[in-house]
């Protein structure tokens, strides 16, 4: 018989090897799940995991994938060590590209070197004016910041719908809801000739390792890190909790808000009703699997973004729903939360009970 | 506006206002008990996925809530698992079961996408039914809407007026005393999950074989996470969280005035208002933080773990 | 005072051999044996971690032990759970109180009885007034449980096993939170349970009690049995040494100071409750000066942790002209204003808000001690761990490195690197909350030796505790505290424990009104 037991100090081992044994038995679950819909496992595996990185084509796209996972994730990552329960990436994301479409549109016909940036700082600000509203309403009014986000989500996703039925349709798509190519001058350039992998990618890397940095060698970092792992600490302390806040909320809407400008701004070139297939939400799966740490987001947005284009691949190879990518990340995101368990817990063989 | 349309808008606030109904008792039973469970929309959609499907399969609406509810509690008891024995993170868990609802849903329903059945007729309750307005109002709905105010009162009385209510306040504010004189806190606790599961599969159910009656992906629409501003602003009182569900019920047909009224708004301008009202009434009620701390089951959204009793 | 114990012949009540529990990294309590007489007031004594509070949870099941037997009026018995300890007539008083404050005395007093035993009352309301009369507990069952002060609370705890009739009553810590005149009442209540045949386990560290009131001790070291004794037979410093062993110097007295020039004031310091729960304010005055610790006594909830937020900031309202520090307005300024201006500040809670329990040593150094070690925005870790490491030295603070998470501390050494923290800043003032409240021996004299000297370099100490001992020992001047006034402020040794303990009962109110009403 065995039994659990406390450990004395948090295993540091199982802190790290916990995503990825989460993984391993995501994907065990996942061969079963298969296995019972008559589908060859090895083959479904194969189509989800290999295939997206067998040629240069695929592993562009799947880095194009990664671009915003990793913005929002990175974002995400900074709020959750901070205690605030950002669910709302996913509003600030279409937030951004919204606006930074309404930016992008004054330069349809323009070749100004101003293009982009602008276009780039519209997404950007929008991104953290949506995220502004929740921080506002949260610390001025108190409010339950996972509600007003999740409420801010669906106002967002309403607002772009109606922006492209209205406002910034395009007058020439013959009623289509869809606004007007960008410019060239306005999208971001892509990096090399065989893929899109474009500018934002590069964008999201360099501010994941930006905040790497933020955290482990700056004061502001280690105030937020107190703020979130104990709050009465922090007003102990003395630290200003409302200016952290803000910081961590405008930090990740600033980056959604970038991540949605460079969807529309970037492989997609206009904006339409669908410019994110829940890049927000699984973003918040990409941070908790990344140990809430931006290196550990890279790494992490790669493996969604691998099952992202996995999914593509298996409905088209093997009529597999692409439904299929979210539950696994529920499920993901699951195990990885049973598998911290064992950070603070272990097994151990039943002592035998002296009578 | 006409007495008709006011008679309809009415009506349809009813309606719309029973799957929050559900849903927002149940979790208000769990976050009594001190659990969080932010997926409630994962387990409503899994219920409005399975309910419709079983009645699909057997042609019996009953049989359709029946699976609704098993589906709901084994949902909720995955939630329980993981939050209860293993002290995961609830609100993390929540989103998770969410995510994980949200896709699974999608993924088993795919097959029945745009099949019909016939959900439950309304029932005319004889003569009360004729009373002018009102009858048309209150007494003409389906039998789910009436089975939703016979669960308030229920849950009302067990809630403050029995030994198991005075548990269940006692776990939700503080667990250790409890498990000190002698309360099975986690029992207490996983029975009040399952219950929030069970209510969340019966609010999806009410969506998929009354309100629409059909299922399409994500058809819930964010109502689980509506539901759950609901019990904050109802303050954990059953009474209230009628009275707010139909009260959301009511901000979530406001088109319906609207148009009605002959305003000319985008629908897709008029579809935000759900979520704006839902913001707004936070915001209101929000505003007194300690007022809101004192209301709030004290232990709310903490682990407790027996391991861990020195 | 000495106890007689009738009843010496018949059998033992409870018994306990050889009782074992092992927590990881911990054997709590290791081969104890025990006897308790019907009757029998019985002391259980020993330092903090000594496994006092694991026994007492043994026998009232909520802790199973590993090993031994428990014999209950001469059978074995397996006590599975409080409700099977409630069963057999064991009633238990916890320190921190298991009572549930949103729920009236009657519900609370339900909670706790079976079925069968509710029906056997028939009308609970009426029982509990007529107990209430009968021992004088002045219990109305009707309040709610928040409106009750923490005496009223002990004995809303004590009424919960008189209704079920308990044969023993154990009572953990009971006389920390009440006032020495409250003492006195629980005193004469105990007494009588115990001449009508009740037993009581009475855990305390206070000797003097012990000497007072109980019949037998049982005194426990590092989860051992090491002895027992007839209190009354025995001194406080006979049993003192049993309880820590000979290492253990008692503090002597200490040589009071009087400081000159004022730093600190409070001019009417008058601050409304931020919630229900909260103690308002009411018109504080008091001055600080430079080299003098100034104690202030009071049972818990009067307004101590009201007072210690407002100066400290950690309640961010702003009061214009009313704490000035060294000559300077404090009172519109943030926390961390006011600690970059030389206010140094020891909260009651160690983990949780003197130190972040999962971070290091290090990283709990930073937390409120920054200059010299932030440049534009940087953090300099290196440094930052080199003086972790040298106030971990210079306080001898017992852990395995300047790494270690601050919750792998025992309280005493967590409270010591708090306190050298705070003292390495070198305050002018610095705000003391009961500094050794679960700490060892050692560990509490160390404490106030680093507090004493800190006082004599100059620095002004508000020392805010509930154990007046302490605050006799260390205090140069002192006040107490009751529902948000201060008492005068007077020299220690020109008042005297009984005037003090009056005051924590708020008499003082009731003059200074007069005065008022007077003048």
């Amino acid at each position: 018989m065995i039994q659990v037991q406390a450990r004395t100090e948090p295993s540091t081992l199982m802190t790290f090897a916990s995503p990825f044994l989460a993984i391993v038995l995501t994907l065990i679950f996942g061969s079963l799940l298969f296995t019972a819909l008559d589908k060859d496992p090895l083959q479904a595996l194969h189509v989800l995991l290999i295939l997206p990185l067998s040629d240069a084509y695929n592993i562009s796209e799947m880095l194009v994938k990664m671009g915003p996972l990793l913005l929002c994730a990175v974002g995400l990552a900074l709020c959750y060590r901070a205690n605030m329960w950002n669910i709302g990436a996913e509003g600030q994301l279409l937030a951004g590209a919204l606006g930074g479409s309404t930016v992008a549109l004054m330069f349809v016909d323009s070749n100004s070197a101003f293009a982009m940036p602008l276009t780039l700082l519209g997404g950007i600000v929008s991104g953290m004016a949506w995220a502004g509203i929740a921080t506002l309403l949260k610390v001025k009014f108190n409010s339950n910041l996972i509600l007003t986000t999740i409420m801010l989500n669906y106002i967002a996703l309403y607002l772009l719908i109606w922006a492209v039925h209205g406002p910034l349709r395009d007058p020439e798509g013959f009623g289509f809801p869809e606004s007007a190519l960008f410019s060239d001058a306005t999208l971001l350039p892509v990096l090399s000739d065989s893929g899109r992998v474009h500018l934002g990618v590069v964008f999201a890397i360099v501010l994941a390792l930006f905040a790497w940095f933020l955290l482990a060698k700056t004061h502001l970092g280690f105030k937020i890190r107190v703020y979130g792992a104990d709050e009465p600490a922090a007003i102990y302390a003395g630290y200003n909790a409302k200016a952290i806040s803000w910081f961590v909320m405008l930090f990740a809407g600033a980056l959604a808000g970038l991540a949605g400008v460079s969807e529309v701004a970037g492989p997609i070139g206009q904006l339409t009703p669908n410019i994110s297939p829940g890049y927000g939400y699984s973003a918040i799966i990409v941070a908790y699997l990344g140990r809430l740490h931006p290196a550990g987001a890279i790494v992490a947005a790669i493996f969604l973004a691998i099952l992202y284009m996995g999914g593509d691949l298996a409905q088209i190879e093997m009529g597999i729903p692409i439904a299929v990518v979210g539950m696994f990340q529920g499920i993901l995101l699951f195990f990885l939360l049973a598998c911290d368990f064992f950070i603070r817990y272990r097994i151990v063989p039943l002592r035998e009970k002296m009578a | 506006m006409d007495i008709d349309l006011i008679t309809q808008v009415l009506f349809a606030a009813i309606k719309t206002g029973t799957p929050l109904l559900f849903i927002a008792l149940g979790e208000a039973i769990c976050e009594k008990t001190g659990v969080l469970n932010l997926g409630q929309e994962g387990m409503m959609l899994m219920g409005a996925v399975v309910g419709f499907m079983a009645a699909y399969g057997t042609g019996n609406a009953g049989f359709g809530l029946l699976g609704a509810m098993i589906i709901g509690m084994v949902m909720s008891l995955i939630f329980g698992f993981l939050v209860l024995h293993l002290g995961a993170n609830q609100v993390a868990t929540g989103l998770a079961l969410t995510i994980f609802g949200t896709g699974l849903s999608a993924f088993i329903g795919s097959g029945v996408v745009g099949q019909t059945i016939t959900g439950f007729q309304p029932l005319s309750i004889p003569v009360l039914s004729d009373i002018p307005v009102l009858g048309k109002v209150l007494f003409s709905h389906d039998v789910m809407v009436y089975i939703a105010v016979f669960l308030a009162i229920i849950i009302a009385f067990v809630a403050n007026k029995t030994r198991l209510g005075l548990t269940i306040k006692a776990v939700g504010e503080n667990p250790n005393a409890a498990n000190a004189i002698g309360i099975k806190v986690l029992r207490v606790r996983y029975l009040a999950v399952m219950f929030g599961g069970a209510m969340a599969g019966l609010g999806g159910a009410y969506m998929s074989l009354v309100y629409t009656p059909m299922w399409v992906e994500n058809m819930t629409a964010g109502r689980g996470w509506i539901a759950l501003a609901l019990v904050v602003f109802a303050s954990w009182r059953i009474g209230n969280i009628v009275l707010g569900a139909y009260l959301f019920g009511l901000a979530s047909i406001m088109h319906l005035v609207l148009q009605g009224m002959g305003w000319s708004i985008s629908p897709n301008l008029l579809a935000m208002l759900p979520y704006v009202a839902t913001i707004i009434v936070m915001v209101i009620i929000s505003a007194d933080k300690y007022k809101e701390k004192l209301l709030a089951p004290r232990s709310l959204g903490k682990p407790f773990d027996p391991r861990q009793m020195a | 005072m000495s106890e007689t114990l009738k009843n010496q012949s018949s059998s033992p009540r409870l018994e306990l051999l050889n009782i074992t529990k092992q927590y990881p990294g911990c054997l709590a309590n290791d081969q104890i044996c025990m006897r308790l007489m019907p009757g029998e007031i019985h002391a259980l004594l020993g330092e903090n971690g000594a496994g006092k509070s694991t026994l007492v949870k043994t026998i009232y099941g909520v802790v199973a032990p590993d090993s031994g037997q428990i014999l209950w009026d001469g059978h074995e018995v397996e006590i599975k759970s409080p409700s099977k300890a409630r069963d057999l007539g064991i009633g238990m008083v916890f320190q921190h109180f298991s009572l549930f404050e949103t729920l009236t005395v009657a519900q609370n007093i339900e909670l706790c009885l079976s079925r069968s035993q509710l029906h056997s009352i028939g009308d609970l309301a009426e029982r509990i007034r007529d107990l209430s009369a009968t021992y004088g507990l002045n219990v109305d069952p009707d309040r709610f449980v928040h409106s009750l002060s923490i005496g009223e609370r002990q004995r809303v705890e004590i009424m919960r096993c008189l209704v079920q009739s308990v044969k023993l009553l154990i009572l953990d810590e009971p006389t920390s939170v009440l006032t020495p005149q409250e003492v006195a009442g629980l005193f004469t209540v105990l007494r009588k349970l115990s001449s009508e045949g009740c037993s009581i386990l009475f855990i305390s560290h206070k000797l003097h009690e012990v000497t007072e009131i109980c019949h037998n001790a049982t005194i426990l070291r590092g989860g051992k049995f090491v002895g027992d004794c007839q209190p009354a037979n025995e001194t406080p410093a006979t049993i003192a040494k049993m309880m820590v062993g000979d290492l253990a110097e008692q503090d002597a007295g200490y040589e009071k100071a009087f400081g000159e020039n004022i730093v600190f004031t409070a001019k009417n310091l008058s601050l409304a409750a931020k919630h229900p729960f909260g103690t308002t304010l009411k018109q504080i005055n008091f001055e600080l000066y430079k080299g003098e610790i100034l104690g202030i006594a009071g049972v818990a909830g009067n307004g101590q942790e009201e007072l210690m937020s407002i100066i400290s900031g950690e309640d961010s309202r702003t009061l214009k002209n009313t704490l000035i520090l060294d000559g300077r307005d404090i009172g519109t300024q943030s926390a961390g204003l006011r600690r970059r201006n030389g206010l140094a500040y020891v909260p009651e809670e160690r983990l949780g808000r003197g130190a972040v329990p999962e971070m290091s040593l290090s990283e709990n150094t930073l937390l409120t001690h920054s200059r010299g070690f932030v440049q534009s925005g940087l953090v300099n870790w290196k440094a930052v761990k080199e003086y972790a490491k040298s106030l971990i030295s210079q306080y001898s603070v017992k852990c395995h490195g300047e790494f270690s998470e601050a919750k792998s501390l025992s309280g005493g050494n967590l409270q010591k690197f708090i306190m050298g923290r705070e003292i390495g800043q070198n305050p002018k003032v610095l705000i003391c909350a009961h500094p050794t409240w679960g700490v060892d021996v050692g560990a509490a004299l160390a404490i106030h030796q680093a507090l004493l000297q800190l006082r004599d370099q100059g620095a002004a100490i508000l020392l805010i505790s509930e154990d007046i001992d302490e605050l006799f020992l260390l205090a140069d001047r002192m006040a107490a505290v009751c529902d948000g006034h201060l008492s005068p402020v007077v020299r220690a040794e020109e008042t005297s424990i009984d005037q003090i303990g009056q005051w924590m009962a708020g008499t003082f109110i009731n003059e200074s009104e007069q005065q008022e009403a007077l003048a």
